[in-house]
C-alpha cells in the first residue's frame, strides 16, 4: 500500500509541475534541519519569488560537491549552496556552473571577485575553550603545552579540512614538525564536527576545534557565557561559504533572483543567529549584542581558491604522517 | 532422507529471497564501479586502514564471544526476579545509534567520565580510553549483548529433559559442560563470531572516535577520502568489495566449522539445571552477571541522566521524527522477517546462503548510499524514495541477525521433526504451520525485536537522501548536534533508547508469549 501511495505520489507531482515554477537548491543538511536558516529563507523567498523554493539537504559541503559530480549536467539542482573556498575551485572544473549577475558589497576580510559563486555567509576557525581556561597563544605554544584538543578528520569534515589549511598556512614547511607537536595534545579526531563538539561539552578536552562564533550560540540560546573562542598569534583560518547557479538550470531568472535575495537584508539576518557564522553583508540592524563579545583575529588566513586542492593533498599526506607514528 | 525433504520444499523461495538481497548489496557496489568506468586500485595508506580494520575487528570479536559465554551460562543456569527485564536492557547497546552510545560510553570511561573521577578520588592514576583498545572496549560494550543473547538461545535449545537426564545420572557442572554444552556451543559460537566480526569490519564511527587519531582509520574511512576527497569512485568501490570478500571468507570459514547440535526432541519443558545448585557456582554465575551488567548498563544510565531533563520538553519536530522512525521500522521488519523466514528454510539445505545475509553489514553504507543512489537518479528523484530505500536497507541490514537466531533452531527442528513429518505425509504448507512456526516462534519475536530495534537506532542511508521534510530520529539527532543543541540530541537519544527498547520488548515477549524459559 505504502509503495502503492508513493507511486501515485511520484506520478501526481509529475503532471502538475506547470503550476508554479519550482527552484530547487542543494545544500547542506544542518542548512535545511529545523534550526538551521532554511526553513526562515524558504519562507521569506517564497513571499517575493510566487514560486516553490526546495532545499534537498546532501550531508556537508564535500558530500554536496560529491553529489553534484554524481549527477553531472542531469541534476535537478538550480543552485548550489553551502560550498567554501576549499571547494570552489573544484566545483568550477565541472563546468557545470555558470557566472551569476550579482554585484555587492561585502563586508568580507578579503576582496571578492569570483565571477561563479556568490558567498553568504563566513567565520573563523578557533579554539573554544571554557573561559577560566589558561588557553595558548599559538599553535607552537599549544604544542609545548599539555592542553588536551579534539579536532575532526579532514577526511570526514569540513572544520577538520579548514585546521588542516590553517596549520599549513601558516607554517608552510613546517607544517609538519607542527603536527608532531601536536599529537600528544590530541585527545581524538572525530568524524564530524558534531561528535567533536559533544565530546567537548562532556569534558574530554580542554579545547575543541570550532569557530569563533560559537560562543555567541551559548550566550543567545542558553544565557551560557561560560565559553570562549581562543585568539591564536597566528591569524585564524577563514571559511567563506558561498552558492553558485548551474548551467544546467531551467529557472535562470529564479536562480539570479535568489542569488541576489541571498545579499540582501532579510537573508543576511537571518545568517547570524542559524548558521552561526557572520553574514556576508552586514544587515541594517547590525549583529546581536552577543557578537561583539567575540574575538576577532588580527589576521585573516585564507588559500586561494585556485591552489586550494594541492596544497590540501599535501597537507594531508603531512598530517597523516606526523599523526600516524 | 526425509531430513533432507523437508528443506527441498522450503527451497525456492529462499533462493529467490537471497537473490533478491544480492542484488540489494552487490548491485549499488556495482553502479559504483559502473559509474566510475572501472576499479581504482588502494594506495599504501587504504592497506594499512586495511590492517588496522582487520586487527581491531579481530581482537573486538574474539573478546566480545569469549565474555559472552560465561554471561550467557550464568543467564541460562539461574533463575531470578528480572532475569527478563534484564536480558532486554542487556540489549540496548547494541541499538542505540553509534554517537550516543559512544557519548554513554565516554560518561563512565572518558577521561572525565566515572571511572576515572573514582580512581583519582582513590589516588590511583586514570586510565586513557583513547586507543585500540578503547576501539575494542566499545565494540565489546556494543557487540557482548548480541553475542550473548546468541549464545542463550543455543542454551535455550538444549531440551530440559537432557539435563534432567545429566542430573539423574549424577553429572556434575563439568561433565554437563563436556557432554552438554561443549557441543552445543561448538554449534553455536563460530556463527556468533562470523556476525560479530562483520560489524566490527564495517565500524566508523567507533573506531574513529576512540582510535585517538588517523593511526586509527579504518577501510570505511578510507572509502569516505576516495568519495568525498577525491571523488575517486572506483577507488571506493574496491575498497567496498575488500570489505566485503573479508566477510564472505569468515562466513565460510564460521559455516564450514558451525555443528549442527542434535540434541534430539524433547517436550519444551521449563529448564531446571541441577548441576549448578552449588554455592560455588552460583557465586560464579551471580558476579559474571554482575559485571556484565555493571559494565553494559552504568552508560546506559549515564544517558538516561544526560537526557532524562530533557526529553519531555523535545520539540515537536523531534516527536514527528519519532513517529517517522516507527513506521520506517514497521515496513523494515516486515521485510526483514519476509526475506529472513525463507532464508533461514533454504540455508538448512546451503547453509552458505548465511553469508549472502551476512553481506548486509559488511557492505559499505557510504557505497551502497552512492550505488543506490546512481540506481535510483535516472528514474526518479531520490529524496522521495528516502524513506522506502531507508527501510530496504535497514531490512538487509538486519537480516544476518536474524538468521542467526532463526538457523540454530531451525535445524534442531529438523532433526528432531523432519523424519515424523515426512511419514506423516504432511504438505510443505502444513509443516511451516504445525510443526516450524510454533517450534521457532520465540527466535522470530527475538529476530523481529531486533530488527525493529536496530532500524529505529541505525541511520542507515538517509543522511545521502534526507529529505528536510521528512526525517528518522537518528537524523534528527545528528541535525540537533549540528545545531549545538547537545541537550535537546541527549533527549532525543533517551527517546530513542526507550523506544527502541519498548519495541524490541514487545516484539520480543510476544514471540514466547506463553513459553517458560
Amino acid at each position: 500500500m505504502k509503495y502503492l501511495a508513493l507511486a501515485a505520489g511520484l506520478f501526481a507531482t509529475t503532471t502538475a509541475v506547470a503550476e508554479t515554477p519550482t527552484l530547487t537548491i542543494y545544500t547542506y543538511d544542518s542548512f535545511v534541519s529545523d534550526w538551521g536558516p532554511g526553513p526562515a529563507v524558504e519562507e521569506a523567498f517564497e513571499k517575493t519569488c510566487e514560486c516553490d523554493l526546495q532545499f534537498v539537504g546532501a550531508g556537508d559541503g564535500a558530500s554536496l560537491l560529491a553529489r553534484l559530480r554524481l549527477e553531472g549536467a542531469r541534476t535537478d539542482a538550480d543552485i548550489v549552496l553551502g560550498l567554501d573556498t576549499g571547494l570552489t575551485a573544484a566545483a568550477a572544473e565541472t563546468g557545470l556552473f555558470t557566472p551569476h549577475s550579482v554585484s555587492a558589497e561585502y563586508d568580507l576580510p578579503i576582496a571578492w571577485d569570483d565571477p561563479l559563486f556568490v558567498p553568504f555567509d563566513w567565520g573563523y576557525f578557533a579554539f573554544v575553550a571554557d573561559a577560566q581556561f589558561d588557553a595558548p597563544g599559538n599553535f607552537r605554544e599549544l604544542a609545548d603545552s599539555d592542553t588536551s584538543i579534539v579536532i575532526q578528520d579532514p577526511r570526514s569534515s569540513t572544520p577538520g579540512l579548514g585546521l588542516l589549511m590553517w596549520v599549513k598556512t601558516a607554517y608552510g614547511d613546517e607544517a609538519e614538525e607542527i603536527w608532531a607537536g601536536l599529537s600528544d595534545n590530541i585527545v581524538t579526531v572525530t568524524k564530524g564536527w558534531s561528535e567533536a563538539y559533544g565530546l567537548f561539552q562532556e569534558g574530554e578536552s580542554d579545547m575543541v576545534l570550532s569557530y569563533t562564533t560559537s560562543p555567541a550560540y551559548h550566550i543567545i540560546a542558553e544565557d551560557d557565557r561560560s565559553k570562549t573562542a581562543v585568539p591564536f598569534e597566528e591569524g585564524h583560518y577563514m571559511q567563506i561559504e558561498v552558492a553558485g547557479k548551474l548551467a544546467g538550470t531551467e529557472q535562470p531568472e529564479l536562480a539570479d533572483a535568489f542569488l541576489k535575495f541571498m545579499t540582501s537584508d532579510t537573508f543576511q539576518s537571518i545568517i547570524p543567529t542559524t548558521n552561526w557564522m557572520y553574514p556576508a553583508i552586514m544587515p541594517e540592524a547590525g549583529l546581536p549584542d552577543a557578537f561583539d563579545t567575540l574575538i576577532e583575529p588580527e589576521k585573516s588566513l585564507l588559500v586561494p581558491a585556485e591552489k586550494a586542492v594541492e596544497l590540501r593533498d599535501q597537507a594531508l599526506e603531512e598530517w597523516l604522517r606526523a599523526l600516524s607514528q | 532422507m526425509a531430513a533432507r525433504a523437508f528443506a527441498i520444499r522450503r527451497g525456492g523461495p529462499g533462493f529467490v529471497a537471497a537473490a533478491l538481497v544480492a542484488a540489494v548489496i552487490l548491485g549499488p557496489v556495482a553502479a559504483v564501479l559502473w559509474r566510475a568506468g572501472g576499479g581504482g586500485w588502494p594506495g599504501p595508506a587504504d592497506w594499512a586502514a586495511l590492517r588496522f580494520t582487520l586487527t581491531q575487528a579481530t581482537l573486538s570479536t574474539l573478546i566480545s564471544v569469549a565474555l559472552a559465554v560465561p554471561a550467557a551460562r550464568a543467564l541460562a543456569r539461574r533463575r531470578f526476579v528480572g532475569r527478563r527485564l534484564l536480558i532486554t536492557a542487556l540489549g540496548a547497546p547494541f541499538i542505540l545509534p553509534v554517537i550516543v552510545a559512544v557519548l554513554g560510553l565516554l560518561a563512565v570511561f572518558g577521561r572525565a567520565g566515572t571511572l576515572n573521577a573514582a580512581l583519582d578520588a582513590a589516588g590511583l592514576p586514570t586510565v586513557q580510553i583513547y586507543g585500540l583498545h578503547g576501539v575494542v572496549l566499545a565494540h565489546v560494550f556494543f557487540n557482548l549483548p548480541l553475542a550473548t543473547r546468541i549464545i542463550l538461545q543455543g542454551w535455550q535449545s538444549i531440551p530440559a529433559e537432557r539435563f534432567r537426564l545429566a542430573a539423574s545420572l549424577g553429572m556434575n557442572a563439568g561433565q554437563v559442560m563436556r557432554h552438554l554444552e561443549w557441543p552445543m556451543l561448538r554449534a553455536v559460537v563460530p556463527g556468533a563470531l562470523m556476525v560479530i566480526f562483520a560489524i566490527c569490519l564495517s565500524s566508523f564511527a567507533v573506531a574513529l572516535t576512540l582510535g585517538g587519531g588517523p593511526r586509527a582509520t579504518t577501510v570505511e574511512l578510507a572509502i569516505y577520502q576516495a568519495f568525498r576527497f577525491d571523488f575517486d569512485l572506483g577507488r571506493a568501490a574496491v575498497l567496498a568489495c575488500i570489505q566485503l570478500a573479508l566477510v564472505t571468507m569468515a562466513a565460510i570459514v564460521a559455516l564450514r566449522v558451525a555443528q549442527t547440535g542434535g540434541f534430539g526432541a524433547g517436550l519444551d519443558r521449563s529448564l531446571r539445571r541441577f548441576d549448578a545448585e552449588t554455592p560455588a557456582l552460583r557465586l560464579l554465575d551471580g558476579t559474571v552477571l554482575l559485571l556484565v551488567a555493571l559494565f553494559l548498563l552504568t552508560p546506559m544510565v549515564a544517558i538516561v541522566l544526560r537526557g532524562g531533563g530533557a526529553v519531555l520538553d523535545l520539540p515537536g519536530s523531534v516527536w514527528r521524527a519519532a513517529a517517522v522512525s516507527l513506521a520506517v521500522a514497521a515496513a523494515s521488519t516486515a521485510l526483514a522477517l519476509a526475506l529472513a523466514l525463507p532464508m533461514a528454510l533454504a540455508a538448512l539445505r546451503r547453509p552458505m546462503i548465511e553469508a549472502v545475509a551476512l553481506l548486509g553489514i559488511a557492505a559499505s553504507p557510504l557505497v551502497i548510499g552512492v550505488g543506490l543512489f546512481v540506481l535510483i537518479n535516472p528514474w526518479t528523484d531520490p529524496t522521495r524514495l528516502a524513506l522506502a530505500v531507508t527501510a530496504l536497507v535497514n531490512a538487509v541490514m538486519a537480516l544476518p541477525f536474524a538468521l542467526r537466531v532463526m538457523t540454530p533452531q531451525l535445524i534442531d527442528i529438523r532433526c528432531d521433526f523432519g523424519r515424523l513429518c515426512d511419514s506423516l505425509g504432511m504438505s510443505p504448507r502444513d509443516q511451516l504451520r504445525l510443526v516450524i512456526l510454533p517450534r521457532l516462534r520465540r527466535q522470530i519475536g527475538f529476530a523481529a525485536g531486533l530488527a525493529a530495534a536496530l532500524s529505529i537506532g541505525d541511520l542507515g542511508v538517509i543522511a545521502l537522501f534526507a529529505d528536510p521534510e521528512i526525517a528518522t530520529l537518528p537524523l534528527q539527532i545528528l541535525r540537533l548536534m549540528g545545531a549545538y543543541r547537545m541537550t535537546d540530541a541527549a533527549g532525543a537519544g533517551l527517546l530513542l533508547l526507550v523506544l527502541s527498547l519498548t519495541v524490541f520488548w514487545l516484539l520480543d515477549q510476544g514471540g514466547r508469549a506463553d513459553a517458560d524459559a
